[in-house]
C-alpha cells in the first residue's frame, strides 16, 4: 500500500454514532490505522440507524455506519468488564491516539479517564468529543446533535421568524465536532513530537458552534443588543440573498455587488420595474419590499429550469446557483470528473458508492482501502496477531461475552 | 515557555474574508506564526463590512475575531518587487494558504508549481468553491450558492415544505476545519518524508461530506432526502419547543424508552402520556405533530433554562436554543472561556470567539489581537528577510510595501 499522509499513526476508537467515528474516519482515510471498538452483540448505534440497503434493517447494512467507518479495523470488546478494560489498556499501551465520545462520568467510572490512561502510556493523546466538554456546569448533561446546535447558537439563525427555529440537518453538530477533533488531535501529535508528552484534547460540540462558527457575532449582542435573526428563505441584509422557486425546483439568488444584480435582470430581459426608484437601494429593498420583489423575481424565473438559469448565470458570471437535490449532486459531472464518489465492494452489502474526500493531497492521496468492518471482523487479527492471545483464549472471551 | 503545538511553524496566509482566514486562525490558535498578507491597494473586505466598520479598516470586530493570533504585513503583489518579497518569505515558511479562484494566484505568479520550486517542502492549500479542476471550477459564487450546489441547502426547511436553504457562511467554516486537518496531515507526512505537497480542496465537496449519509441513502434505496425540519427518523420528541418570553425556545430530544418515561415523569405524568397513540416509538413518530403540540403546551409556561434544568435532572437531553446575548452570559460558556474579551488598540476591547478546542497542555486564551494593517512589516521585512531600514523605507515610499 502506498505511503499515506498519516501512515504509521495508531489510533484506537471507542466511539459511537457520528462524532468520534467521523473524527477517526477522516484520519483512517488518510492512512492512520484505526482500531474501532464496538460493543459485543449490538455494535455501534449507527448500525441501527440506517439508511438501510433496500430498506431492510440489518446491522451490517446501515449506510450511516458504512460511511463513517471506512478504512477502519473493527473489534468487539465489552469495556464495562474488568477484563475488557485490561485488554483495552493493553491496546492503548502501544497506541498514539485514543478517540472517544462517551459521557465524562462514565469514562471515569470505568477507570478510563485521561488521568488514568496517562499512567499506562504518557505519550498517549486522548481525544474526547462530548456534547458540552470535559469542564463546566453542563459537562454531565445529556445532549444529542439537536441540543448542542441549540446551545451553540446555530439553531436560532435558521427558520421562519414566527415559527420554531431549525437545527441544521443530519447530526451536523457531530460532523463539525468530529472534524474539529481530527484537527486538534493532529496538533497534539505535533506537540508530542517536541516534548514527548501526550495530552487530553477536549472538544465540546456546543462550543464548536459557539466559537469558530458563531463566536464573532456575540460582540453585537453585548454592545448593540442585537439578536440572532432568522428570516426564512432570505436574509434581511441585502436583496437578493434568497431562495426562490423556478420551474423544476429552487434557485439560490445572491448578489452582494450591484452589478451582479443588474446583469441578472438584464439577462432576464430588463423588466420595467428595474427603473422603479423604490428599488434602487437593495438594503432598503431587503427591509421593506422583499415580498413584493420576491413575487416579481419569481415571475422572471418560474418558467425556466434550474439548468437553463444556471447556464445563463455561468455565461454572464452571475453568482446564482441551482439548489441541487441529493440525486443531482450524486450524478453531477463536476463531482464525477473529480472522482468524488467512489465505488467499493463489501461483504453483506456488495458494491456500493460512497462519498469520498473533500480534499486532494497531491503526494499522499485519500484512499478507500477497505470498507467499514463487519462486527468483530478483526478480532482474531488484533487479539491473536497483535496482543498475543491464543485462539482458545478468544473462545473463552467470546463465551464470557467480553468480545 | 508556553507549549503551543505548532510553535516554530510559519504560515503565509493569502486568504481573504472568511474560509481561508478561519483556517489560518485555527493554525494560529495552535501556535503557528501565521502571517496575513494584505495590501492597502485592495483591503480584505472583512475589514470593511457595511454597517460595522464605520471608522475605517481597524474596527471590525468580526475581522478581529477571525484574525486574532496572526501577524499582518502589507505588500502590493501586483508589483513584481512585492512578489519577490513574498517569494522570499515562502522560502522560509512551512505552509501557504489561499482562497482565491484557481486563476487568482496564477495571475500573480504565486501558484504552487512556482512556489514549490522555491521551497519543495512547502505545504500549500487552496480552498476555492469547487476545486482546481472540473466543469464548475471557474464558477463565481458566495457561500450560499455553494450550500445550494452540494445538496446541503436542499435539506433545510420545515418537514415536507419548501426549501429555505442555508443563508449563513456555514460551508466556509466547515471547510476551514477540514482544511486545517488536511494541512496538519500533510505536515505530518512531510515530517516523515521531507516532501511538501499541494492540497486541492473544494468547498462543495466539504459540503457533500458532512451530509454523507444522505448520499448513502440515495445509493442504497434510491430515495432523495428533502426538507426535514427538526425531525429525526428514530427519535420523538425531537424538536425545538416554545418557552416563556419572546422568541425563546428549548430543544428536547428523546431516543430510548427510558428517556421517554423520564420525560413523562418530568412533565408530571399528564394523562395523555399513557394514551395508545404515544405508546411506543413507532406510534410517537406517527403522531408527532400532536405530540409536539402537547409538549409545547408544557414548555410554554417555563423559561428555556428551567426546562433544561428539569429535563436534565430527569436524564432527558434538553438545552435552550441560545441567542447572542444568552450565549455570552451562559454560565457553562463563561466557565469554559468560550467567549474572550481581548484588548485592541483601535477599539479598546472586543468580544471574540474563544479557542474552538482545548488541549490540556496548551495555555487558554489568545496570544495577540488581530493585526493592524502592516503592523508586522518591520518584523517580517527586517528581521525575517534581512532588509535594512533604508531599503524598507524605499519599498514603502515606492508603495511595494503598501
Amino acid at each position: 500500500m502506498a505511503e499515506q499522509a498519516l501512515s504509521g499513526l495508531k489510533i484506537v476508537e471507542y466511539g459511537n454514532f457520528v462524532s468520534a467515528p467521523y473524527c477517526t474516519k477522516l484520519m483512517a482515510d488518510l492512512g492512520a490505522e484505526v482500531i474501532k471498538i464496538e460493543e459485543p452483540g449490538s455494535g455501534d448505534e449507527s448500525r441501527r440507524h440506517g439508511p438501510f440497503l433496500n430498506d431492510e434493517p440489518h446491522p451490517e447494512k446501515s449506510g450511516l455506519f458504512l460511511y463513517l467507518n471506512t478504512n477502519k479495523l473493527g473489534i468487539t470488546l465489552d469495556v464495562t468488564t474488568k477484563t475488557g478494560q485490561k485488554i483495552l489498556k493493553q491496546l492503548l499501551k502501544d497506541a498514539d491516539v485514543f478517540v472517544e465520545n462517551n459521557p465524562p462520568r462514565q469514562m471515569a467510572d470505568l477507570g478510563l479517564d485521561y488521568a488514568s490512561l496517562k499512567q499506562i502510556n504518557p505519550r498517549l493523546i486522548v481525544t474526547s468529543i462530548t456534547p458540552y466538554g470535559q469542564t463546566g456546569p453542563y459537562k454531565d448533561y445529556k445532549g444529542y446533535a439537536l441540543n448542542t446546535a441549540g446551545l451553540g447558537g446555530q439553531t436560532m439563525r435558521t427558520g421562519e421568524p414566527q415559527r420554531a427555529p431549525l437545527a441544521p440537518p443530519l447530526s451536523q453538530s457531530h460532523y463539525q465536532s468530529g472534524a474539529m477533533g481530527a484537527a486538534a488531535t493532529m496538533s497534539a501529535i505535533f506537540a508530542r513530537s517536541s516534548d514527548g508528552e501526550g495530552q487530553h484534547v477536549d472538544i465540546s460540540e456546543a462550543e464548536v458552534w459557539a466559537t469558530i462558527h458563531l463566536g464573532h457575532g456575540v460582540h453585537l449582542g453585548v454592545f448593540e443588543g442585537r439578536k440572532s435573526i432568522r428570516s426564512g428563505h432570505r436574509t434581511i441584509s441585502v436583496y437578493p440573498w434568497c431562495i426562490l422557486p423556478c420551474k423544476d425546483g429552487y434557485m439560490c439568488l445572491i448578489a452582494i455587488q450591484g452589478f451582479q444584480w443588474k446583469r441578472f435582470l438584464e439577462a432576464m430581459g430588463t423588466p420595467e420595474w428595474m427603473a422603479d426608484q423604490r428599488f434602487r437601494d437593495r438594503i432598503v429593498v431587503a427591509l421593506e419590499y422583499a415580498d413584493e420583489m420576491d413575487a416579481m423575481v419569481k415571475a422572471l424565473i418560474i418558467g425556466k429550469t434550474k439548468d437553463e438559469l444556471f447556464e445563463i448565470c455561468r455565461r454572464d458570471q452571475i453568482t446564482f446557483a441551482p439548489v441541487r437535490g441529493i440525486d443531482e449532486v450524486a450524478n453531477d459531472p463536476h463531482f464525477q470528473e473529480r472522482g468524488y464518489f467512489v465505488e467499493k465492494d463489501r461483504a453483506k452489502t456488495g458494491a456500493l458508492k460512497y462519498p469520498g474526500a473533500p480534499y486532494k493531497l497531491s503526494q499522499s492521496p485519500w484512499q478507500l482501502n477497505r470498507p467499514a468492518p463487519l462486527l468483530g471482523e478483526h478480532n482474531e487479527e488484533i487479539y491473536c496477531g497483535r496482543l498475543g492471545y491464543s485462539r482458545e483464549d478468544l473462545v473463552k472471551l467470546r463465551k464470557g461475552g467480553i468480545i | 515557555m508556553a507549549n503551543y503545538p505548532l510553535s516554530g511553524y510559519r504560515v503565509v496566509d493569502f486568504s481573504w474574508v472568511w474560509a481561508g482566514p478561519l483556517l489560518g486562525m485555527i493554525l494560529a490558535d495552535m501556535g503557528a506564526e501565521v502571517i496575513k498578507v494584505e495590501t492597502n491597494k485592495r483591503l480584505d473586505s472583512a475589514r470593511l463590512t457595511p454597517g460595522r466598520s464605520t471608522v475605517g479598516p481597524e474596527t471590525d470586530f468580526v475581522f478581529h475575531s477571525i484574525n486574532r493570533n496572526k501577524l499582518g504585513i502589507t505588500v502590493d503583489m501586483s508589483d513584481p518587487r512585492g512578489v519577490a518579497l513574498i517569494s522570499e518569505l515562502i522560502q522560509i515558511s512551512d505552509v501557504a494558504l489561499d482562497n482565491f479562484s484557481p486563476q487568482g494566484l496564477r495571475k500573480l505568479g504565486l501558484e504552487y508549481e512556482k512556489l514549490s520550486k522555491i521551497n519543495p517542502q512547502l505545504v500549500m492549500i487552496s480552498l476555492p468553491a469547487a476545486g482546481q479542476y472540473g466543469p464548475l471550477s471557474n464558477i463565481v459564487t458566495y457561500a450560499p450558492s455553494l450550500g445550494a450546489l452540494c445538496g446541503y441547502s436542499s435539506l433545510i426547511g420545515y418537514p415536507g415544505e419548501r426549501v429555505l436553504g442555508e443563508q449563513t457562511p456555514y460551508l466556509d467554516v466547515t471547510s476551514a476545519i477540514h482544511g486545517a486537518f488536511a494541512v496538519l496531515s500533510a505536515l505530518y507526512y512531510r515530517e516523515r518524508t521531507g516532501k511538501g505537497q499541494y492540497i486541492d480542496m473544494a468547498q462543495i465537496e466539504v459540503g457533500a461530506s458532512v451530509i454523507g449519509e444522505a448520499f448513502m441513502e440515495y445509493f442504497m434505496t434510491g430515495r432523495v432526502l428533502g426538507t426535514m425540519g427538526n425531525r429525526n427518523p428514530t427519535m420523538a420528541p425531537h424538536n425545538n419547543y416554545p418557552c416563556q418570553g419572546e422568541d425563546r425556545w428549548v430543544s428536547i430530544a428523546v431516543d430510548t424508552e427510558e428517556e421517554w418515561h423520564s420525560l413523562c415523569a418530568a412533565m408530571g405524568n399528564p394523562p395523555w402520556v399513557t394514551e395508545k397513540r404515544f405508546s411506543d416509538k413507532f406510534n410517537r413518530q406517527r403522531n408527532i405533530e400532536e405530540l409536539d403540540r402537547l409538549v409545547s403546551a408544557w414548555t410554554i409556561n417555563l423559561s428555556n433554562y428551567e426546562v433544561m434544568d428539569i429535563m436534565q435532572k430527569a436524564g432527558v437531553a434538553a438545552a435552550p436554543c441560545l441567542d447572542l446575548m444568552e450565549r455570552f452570559s451562559d454560565p457553562h460558556y463563561s466557565e469554559r472561556g468560550t467567549h474572550l474579551q481581548v484588548e485592541h488598540p483601535a477599539t479598546g476591547v472586543d468580544i471574540i470567539s474563544g479557542i474552538p478546542f482545548k488541549l490540556s497542555g496548551m495555555p487558554a486564551g489568545v496570544q495577540r489581537h488581530a493585526p493592524l494593517l502592516g503592523e508586522h512589516n518591520d518584523y517580517v521585512f527586517r528581521e525575517l528577510l534581512g532588509r535594512t531600514e533604508s531599503e524598507i523605507a524605499r519599498l514603502i515610499e515606492e508603495k511595494v510595501i503598501f
